[in-house]
């Protein structure tokens, strides 16, 4: 029988620490809805999504209801639109046309996010998928909702270096484009390498071709759950700190795992994966940067920061994997700027740099994350930092994914503010120094030796 | 059935009447009572119900905002939870 004091931790971890899932996302397969007629196409992938995840929402506030846990977003995932729409699409105009239809369809049903407005070409690009690339500025100047990721590397076949260069450039387009808002469209895109096919976080969530025509991924969250708790373990040993943060990862996971299940049973949509992952959120308490102040560090980005974010991000996967026996998609610590008031202190205090970012990337699930640079860095220089940060995903056969928003108009120490759970950053310097002629050379990094498996 | 178990907590200040209150509404309405345990800590109070629905009427959603409103008219938060929430997170 459950006791009074157990009943007490759980809605204490809810009510004052910030306890909740934070995404169930359906991910919809649309390769049943290719067609070489463009509207024919809009139109089978708007009935498509509005029919599948009509009940999304509703079933997500039930189960709100039942458990009085918070789910912070509804969101879908759809097959990457570069190949559903590779038969009708002949420009980067006729693109936009579906990530309209992607937008009109999320408003229709509710959600917060879309994601799946994606180009995989980690080896090579057809033409549809350069079209697409090249329609990403469009598209997320003129949607709401519609998110972007391309996939332009991996362990297995290198680094696609001539979709590098290109995603170069279109960031910059896409700041241009959205310059009114602060260069907003640049949150809604990233860049990867070793993408899942089941990520259920955006902006990088899309429904790969390995996936079932229908299925639920759910994102769980709690840093305030792992910051609390190891309050009460100050000046222990590691031994105490990673059996606390297993624990209390379990404990979270658990809660994440019934609402898959449960959402799963109400939708008849069978349930994918859970997501591990720790996502910190702009309000107080709700930091992984504050974690890692907790384990031992003045500010997020002082020496220890990569060894400590190590621990904590294979301890949260451990205590897990016990919790949940599908877990996929990104599963550890998200180490975004803007969206975690610890970091954004951080960088503030002068304690975290562009470059320590990086290091941390080696060891956290994904990588550079919702990063501000100033408004005049060149496109080249952008497609430098994404070159780093694949590199470092390749060579360690990780995911890693690079979302930063060059912000039109401002420069290095100014702020810019883009609302909700993206929050706000402080624009962080970036190193001047000209890679010019690397990002300009054509073709792929190859595959490393260690991805010969075979 | 397993499923029906719910747990209502009441937290808020102590006053007269609360469990009174709080059992009258689930006795109208055909929820029996499993468990029951309760600590005040200053000053405040602090209960926790294990009760089964199964042979109420009302739909389980009807049931928690009856009891939020049962929590404010007394002063008190009251929450309803199905119990799986607390037994996947505390049991392996």
């Amino acid at each position: 029988m459950i006791t009074n004091w157990e009943v007490i931790e759980t809605n204490h971890m809810i009510e004052k620490e910030n306890l909740d899932v934070r995404t169930i996302t359906i991910g919809i397969s649309l390769l049943d809805c290719i067609d070489s007629d463009l509207d024919k196409l809009n139109e089978k992938i708007y009935n498509k999504i509005t029919t599948v995840a009509k009940d999304l929402v509703k079933t997500g506030q039930e189960i709100e209801k039942d458990y009085c846990i918070p789910i912070v977003n509804k969101r879908i995932s759809v097959t990457p639109i570069a190949l559903v729409g590779s038969a009708a699409c002949k420009s980067p105009e006729d693109f936009v046309t579906i990530a309209e239809t992607l937008d009109r369809a999320a408003h229709t049903v509710g959600v917060n996010f879309i994601g799946g407005y994606s180009a995989l070409v980690s080896k090579g690009m057809t033409p549809a998928e350069e079209n697409l690339i090249r329609s990403i500025p469009q598209a997320l100047a003129t949607t709401e909702l519609v998110c972007s990721s391309v996939n332009v590397g991996s362990t297995k076949t290198g680094i696609n270096m001539d979709a590098v260069r290109l995603i170069g450039e279109m960031i910059k387009e896409t700041a241009e484009l959205t310059k009114e808002n602060d260069s907003l469209g640049c949150a809604k895109f990233v860049v990867f390498c070793n993408a899942p096919d089941d990520n259920p976080f955006m902006a990088g969530a899309f429904h790969g071709v390995t996936e079932a025509d229908a299925v639920i991924n759910v994102g769980v969250s709690g840093p305030g759950v792992v910051k609390t708790a190891l309050e009460k373990v100050r000046g222990e040993s590691f031994e105490v700190l990673c059996e606390t943060i297993k624990k209390t990862a379990f404990k979270v996971t658990r809660v994440g795992q019934l609402v898959a299940k449960e959402a799963s049973k109400k939708l008849g949509i069978p349930f994918g994966i859970i997501d591990l992952s720790l996502a910190p959120t702009p309000a107080v308490g709700d930091s992984v940067a504050d974690i890692l102040c907790e384990i031992g560090l003045e500010y997020a980005g002082a020496p220890g920061t990569t060894a400590a974010l190590a621990l904590l991000n294979d301890q949260v996967k451990k205590g897990g994997i016990m919790a949940s026996s599908y877990v996929g998609g990104l599963s550890g610590a998200f180490i975004p700027v803007s969206e975690d008031q610890g970091m954004i202190d951080a960088v503030v205090a002068g304690a975290l740099t562009l470059e320590k970012l990086e290091a941390m990337t080696c060891v956290c699930s994904v990588g550079l994350d919702m990063i501000a640079i100033p408004g005049d860095t060149k496109a080249t220089t952008i497609s430098g930092i994404i070159a780093d940060e694949m590199a470092i995903g390749m060579i360690n056969q990780k995911t890693t994914a690079v979302r930063v928003i060059p912000v039109i108009g401002k420069g290095v120490g100014e702020v810019v503010e883009f609302g909700g759970l993206l929050g706000y950053a402080p624009i962080m310097p970036v190193n001047s120094f000209s890679c010019d002629d690397f990002i300009n050379r054509k073709g792929r990094i190859p595959a490393p030796v260690h991805s010969f498996k075979n | 059935m397993e499923k029906n178990k719910v747990i209502i907590t009441v937290l808020g200040k102590d006053t007269v009447g609360i469990i009174a209150k709080v059992c009258t509404y689930l006795a109208e309405n055909e929820i029996n009572i499993l468990d029951i345990s309760q600590t005040i800590v200053s000053g405040y109070f602090n209960m926790m119900m294990i009760a089964d629905l199964s042979s109420s009427a009302k739909e389980f959603s009807v049931i928690s905002s009856d009891l939020e409103e049962v929590g404010k008219e007394l002063g008190v938060s009251v929450k309803c939870q199905r119990e799986e929430i607390f037994e996947r997170m505390h049991r392996i």
